[in-house]
């Protein structure tokens, strides 16, 4: 029993943070609360199923969708980010929320239409379903994918913020703007390719986890969306190991509370969490900054 | 008069609920004055509903009664829940009071006494269009009023500059956390009107979409003023009748609005208005051009 709610917190860890690593990436290069994440997370996952439904074997599908939620996460960047940020409008602002919840229902509204509002399911056999067994724990092949998946793409993005020119860029932008383009860093072309390489983790995260449960639907984005906010203040706003470390926090929480405790208030778990560290801890438990007033 | 009466017959359930939307966006309008973005009304509303709602299908009680205790029940909740938020600020806020409506629906779900996620059915049908749009011109006097009050002025002087403002014997806190407070009943108000109107509440009613509507509304119309805020929330409630040939593909239409008001209109319709006003009476050489375009 241990075990086995052990291996789902963790499967179910794993997507959370992937989806929150690239949601608190753009709030931490650009402050900015990007409420149109979860869209680009709910179509990629369609695109995928989209294309595995046409004979595309689910690897190709993985890389496909996952390079087109990188390639709508800059447009999302050039339609509602750019222009408020070239009129000076900074991040914290009304401006930025808005405009990325405009985005996040047009793109809602546009695979309703294509895709109609039903959830969908992978045809049998297009993903791997075989069951393992480890210790009292059983999973499918498809859970194990999804963590190792997810823990490859973390840690790449690890090395690349740390140890390449791009992720130096990023982060000197993160510091700050202004001082960023003074020493010669192409500020636009770092924020669009910061917006490519979130949007493409959270694609990745909603075609794994529509795999995962076997189901993509309309609705799936907005079920994280507010969860991913709880991992990323529980972590620490803009922090990406907080973001991992939170995601794989409240899927062991979450598990843990319907096991142990009861089922109906297994999602009060991730919002409570997210008010009482708020309170207490506006930064987190890897976040730099508090977000109180003096 | 014919076609007026006619009208109304037709479409009295969406003036209905025209009304009640922009009572919605005034309660927002409130907090955004101050210049803080909490987003909780949606939940506000909610718990104004199912106590009203239940005051009024166990002892029958009228409408003016249940309203007011349920919009009193709002503001308590609201000042339990501000007194803590209202200390962080930005988007910290907003999460927080995000977090908070999340909470308050799934205890709504759960509990037996608001018939979990079923809802509440059967409740009285007292709201009238004349109710509604009788709270809603006492909220706009009010509003108006207030402006020139030294309450005005002290929410002004918060959203402009919360340092300059301390500096002047001000407390933004104060100010926050009463704004919050205030915010909550009117989106009580709203909500328990919302109830009566439609026989039948559940949580669904009350969570982060609607909130995002009410959001809409005040940016639409322009964030930072009531009439924007009524101007908006008539906008957004009627322009899904007036595209219901796309179908499956109207809520494009709003987010398309939205997109381009905070692109190209940042003040909201509202700001456009006064923008064209004040270019009419002396616009300095240039000026109308760089805006336009």
């Amino acid at each position: 029993m241990f075990d086995q709610q052990l291996a789902n917190g963790i499967f179910l860890g794993a997507v959370y943070a992937l989806f929150a690593v690239g949601y608190t990436l753009i709030f931490g290069v650009l402050d900015i609360l990007n409420l149109a994440h979860s869209a680009i997370f709910m179509a990629s996952s369609f695109v995928a199923l989209a294309l595995v439904r046409h004979g595309v074997p689910f690897w190709a599908a993985f890389l496909a969708a996952t390079m087109f939620g990188g390639a709508l996460s800059v447009v999302l960047d050039r339609v509602a980010f750019a222009p408020l940020r070239a009129r000076g409008v900074g991040g914290g602002a009304l401006g930025p929320l808005i405009s990325s919840i405009a985005f996040g229902i047009i793109v809602v509204s546009v695979m309703r239409g294509i895709f109609g509002p039903d959830e969908i399911g992978y045809p049998s056999g297009s993903v791997p379903t075989a069951n393992l067994h480890l210790g009292h724990a059983s999973f499918t092949a498809m859970d194990l994918s999804v963590l190792l998946v997810s823990l490859v793409m973390m840690i790449l993005l690890s090395l690349l913020l740390k140890a390449t020119p791009l992720g130096r860029a990023i982060r000197a932008v993160a510091e700050n703007t202004k001082a960023a383009s003074l020493l010669g860093i192409n500020v636009e072309h770092t924020i669009g390719l910061t917006f490519l390489i979130a949007g493409a983790l959270g694609a990745a995260a909603g075609i794994l986890i529509g795999a995962q449960f076997n189901a993509v639907g309309i609705l799936m984005g907005q079920r994280i969306e507010l969860k991913g906010l709880a991992v990323i203040i529980l972590g620490g706003m803009g922090s990406i190991p907080g973001a991992v470390l939170g995601g794989f926090l409240l899927g062991l929480l979450e598990v843990f509370s319907v096991a142990y405790l009861s089922s109906s208030y297994r999602d009060a778990i991730a919002f409570a969490v997210m008010f009482l560290i708020l309170i207490v801890r506006p930064s987190g438990l890897l976040g730099k900054r508090a977000g109180r007033t003096a | 008069m014919e076609w007026l009466v006619h009208f109304y017959a037709l479409h009295s359930k969406l003036i209905d609920q025209v009304g009640i939307n922009a009572i919605f966006a005034l309660s927002l309008s409130i907090t955004l004055q101050a210049g803080h973005l909490a987003l909780a009304n949606a939940a506000f509303g909610g718990i104004a509903a199912y106590v009203a709602s239940l005051l009024s299908i166990a002892r029958g009680w009228p409408l003016s009664v249940t309203t007011l205790i349920g919009a009193a029940a709002a503001a308590l909740v609201g000042a339990a829940v501000g007194w803590p938020v209202t200390r962080l600020r930005g988007v910290y806020l907003a999460i927080a009071t995000i977090g908070f409506g999340e909470i308050a629906l799934i205890v709504e779900n759960n509990l037996s006494i608001t018939g979990g996620a079923e809802g509440l059915s059967q409740i009285p049908n007292q709201t009238t269009t004349w109710k509604i749009y009788l709270v809603l011109a006492v909220l706009a006097f009010i509003f108006w009023r207030l402006r020139r009050t030294r309450a005005g002025w002290a929410i002004a002087a918060v959203r402009e500059d919360e340092h300059a403002a301390a500096s002047f014997g001000i407390d933004p806190t104060r100010v926050k956390f009463w704004t919050f407070v205030a915010s909550a009943a009117i989106a009580g108000v709203a909500g328990s009107l919302y109830a009566h109107e439609n026989f039948f509440i559940a949580p669904g009613d009350w969570g982060f979409s609607r909130m995002v509507d009410i959001l809409v509304y005040c940016v639409i119309g322009g964030a930072a003023s009531p009439w924007g805020a009524m101007l908006g929330a008539g906008i957004i409630s009627l322009l899904p009748e007036v595209f219901r040939f796309l179908h499956d593909y109207r809520d494009i239409v709003n987010g398309v609005v939205l997109l381009a008001v905070v692109i190209f209109a940042p003040q909201g319709l509202a700001g456009l208005w006064a923008r064209d006003r004040r270019g009419r009476k002396a616009t300095p050489p240039g000026a109308a051009e760089a805006q336009g375009s």
